[in-house]
């Protein structure tokens, strides 16, 4: 079985997100990079199969050579081969589709993407990956068992959860509870070794064109300062929630 | 040229965030001077989206359980009879799934988590939140034909009466293999996606044999419970339960935390809840600096006098 694990570049949960040129960038300086955490739950889960039935992992960001670190980090972790589309991600089609070019060339049975990035927060490339290639998808995906060709994978949906059975191949989009925050793995000393010498290949991307273009950035209004109320008063809380702030 | 939603329903019947969403497709329509479209799968109060600005609806059916692909091919088709040039779609957990697969059919730009009607329909430009609510950007959309799925709660819903033309809409019906074999669902809860209250645990409830606390507020409240990621990490409550930047996101009217301290992670998930309530005994949780009204108290002594108060109100109010 082969799989591919879309990587996404993105500032670790703790940074501070500011804004550089004219709210048009977003300003990296001092913030860590990480792999996007839904992809890492659905790389760990590609790991799982790899180890027990031998599958083979690749890892693929649309990205500029600044996400190399990140790349390298899913090789030690213990994907085998990483590949790099040089070119700055534009938007979500530009994206699936410079990842469905890469697929041609490999045929894999499954692909992971995380439900979302935790920077743009789009939710799209692995459906769009799926319907360019006419592959299944399941989104918001919890749980995920492989017998042959055959997939048995469980969907989180809103106030509950199915269980969907599936041919391969199929795309997933990853979230926590694929795997457990526990089972996630931090590089050992000789991962990160072997991670220098596997096979990470840049390709030049095939795409022109973009569909959606980001003007400019804008950080939510500052928030007044909360009100405090006595704890020997929840009488005035209620009145504050019901008169005030009219939500109960 | 028409503006088109996809309203959906549950158990034949609209779901609020349908309603939502019709309004917002109001918005829209009157913006692009055209009409506004809606399609539904297995909705049995088509009418009542007359009520928020619909002028048609293309009532489909369709067998069996929900399917994305089917559901997919459904929208986009209904996109291609009427020419729609902007379609909206709901941020559930469905809509979310399927929209994707009709992007791709349509060739669509896609915009997910817009808070608001478009700031400009020429060129399209609208505003979605980013970060995980941590900040806000604006796209414009270039491709003939927009898609845009709008953040829950963020536009509300807007009567704006009308009649609704009902007809039946029926595509050819698009193959799929994928087959539910199970379904797991609350029937009697609220769920966090529906939810217009959400009550939250955090470690300070220091077990979850005390999480009768959160339930009970919760069900004075008809609201959804939640809990922080450590809580979910601890195996005291579901993953399904875990809000923040991994977990769900928030975006009820009301929500309250009680014995969460505030992560930057946590409270990126729930910014884009209308009011927030912080109860924790320690004042300097950096919760108190994001949340509206806070009490620095005790939880095992707040929640139960709470509740008994809110008893109370309510009575007095019903």
């Amino acid at each position: 079985m082969k799989i591919l694990v879309c990587i996404s570049h993105v500032p670790d949960t703790t940074s501070k997100i500011n804004f550089v040129e004219n709210d048009t960038q977003f300003d990296t300086q001092g913030v860590q990079f990480i792999i996007n955490p839904n992809d890492e739950f659905g790389l760990t889960r590609a790991m799982w199969f790899k180890e027990k039935s031998g599958a083979s992992v690749d890892v693929i960001n649309v990205g500029g050579p600044e996400t190399e670190a990140t790349l390298r980090k899913a090789l030690a972790i213990g994907a085998d081969n990483a590949i790099r589309v040089n070119t700055a991600a534009r938007d979500a089609q530009q994206v699936a589709k410079e990842i469905v070019t890469v697929m041609q060339q490999n045929s894999y049975d499954l692909v992971i993407a995380g439900r979302e990035s935790i920077d743009y927060n789009g939710g799209m490339v692995p459906g769009m990956i799926a319907a360019l290639k006419g592959m299944n998808y399941l989104n918001n995906c919890i749980g995920l068992e492989i017998e042959g060709s055959q997939a048995t994978a469980i969907r989180e949906m809103d106030g509950g959860k199915e269980t969907v059975t599936t041919p391969l191949p199929l795309v997933i989009g990853a979230q926590k509870g694929l795997v457990e925050e526990s089972d996630l793995r931090i590089p050992n000393m000789r991962g990160i070794m072997m991670a220098r010498k596997k096979p990470l290949t840049v390709v030049e991307p095939t795409q022109e064109g973009q569909q959606v273009q980001t003007i400019s950035f804008e950080k939510p209004a500052p928030k007044g300062a909360v009100k405090l109320v006595d704890p020997e008063n929840i009488d005035e809380l209620i009145s504050l929630l019901h008169n005030e702030a009219k939500v109960i | 040229m028409s503006v088109l939603i996809y309203a959906e329903s549950e158990n034949g019947q609209l779901k609020k965030i349908a309603l939502e969403l019709a309004s917002f497709g109001k918005a829209i329509a009157d913006q692009l001077n055209t009409n506004l479209v809606a399609v539904t799968i297995n909705c049995e109060n088509n009418d009542l989206l007359g009520n928020y600005g619909v002028n048609e609806v293309l009532a489909a059916s369709q067998q069996g359980d929900f399917n994305a692909q089917q559901y997919a091919a459904t929208l986009s088709e209904a996109a291609k009879s009427i020419g729609a040039h902007t379609i909206a779609v709901s941020s559930s957990a469905d809509s979310r799934f399927l929209a994707p697969l009709v992007a791709v059919t349509l060739d669509a730009g896609y915009v997910t988590n817009v808070v608001g009607a478009p700031i400009s329909s020429n060129p399209f430009q609208v505003k979605r939140s980013v970060f995980t609510n941590k900040a806000f950007s604006v796209c414009e959309i270039a491709t003939e034909v927009k898609m845009v799925g709008l953040s829950k709660n963020a536009f509300g819903v807007h009567e704006n009466q009308t009649t609704a033309t009902i007809t039946n809409f029926s595509p050819a019906s698009a193959a799929s293999d994928m087959k539910v074999t199970a379904l797991d669902k609350a029937t009697d809860t609220v769920t966090i996606a529906d939810a217009e209250i959400v009550v939250s645990g955090g470690r300070g409830l220091k077990g979850p044999e005390n999480w009768h606390l959160i339930e009970d507020l919760a069900d004075t409240l008809g609201a959804a419970t939640a809990c922080s990621k450590p809580v979910s990490d601890m195996g005291w409550r579901p993953h399904s339960e875990h809000v923040g930047q991994t977990g769900k996101p928030v975006a009820s009217n009301l929500y309250i935390a009680i014995g969460v301290s505030g992560a930057i992670q946590h409270l990126a998930g729930i910014n884009s809840s209308k009011v927030k309530v912080v109860i924790n005994n320690d004042p300097e949780a950096p919760f108190f600096k994001a949340a509206d009204y806070g009490v620095v108290g005790d939880a095992f002594e707040v929640v139960p006098k709470m509740i008994e108060k809110l008893k109370s109100f309510q009575a007095e109010n019903a």
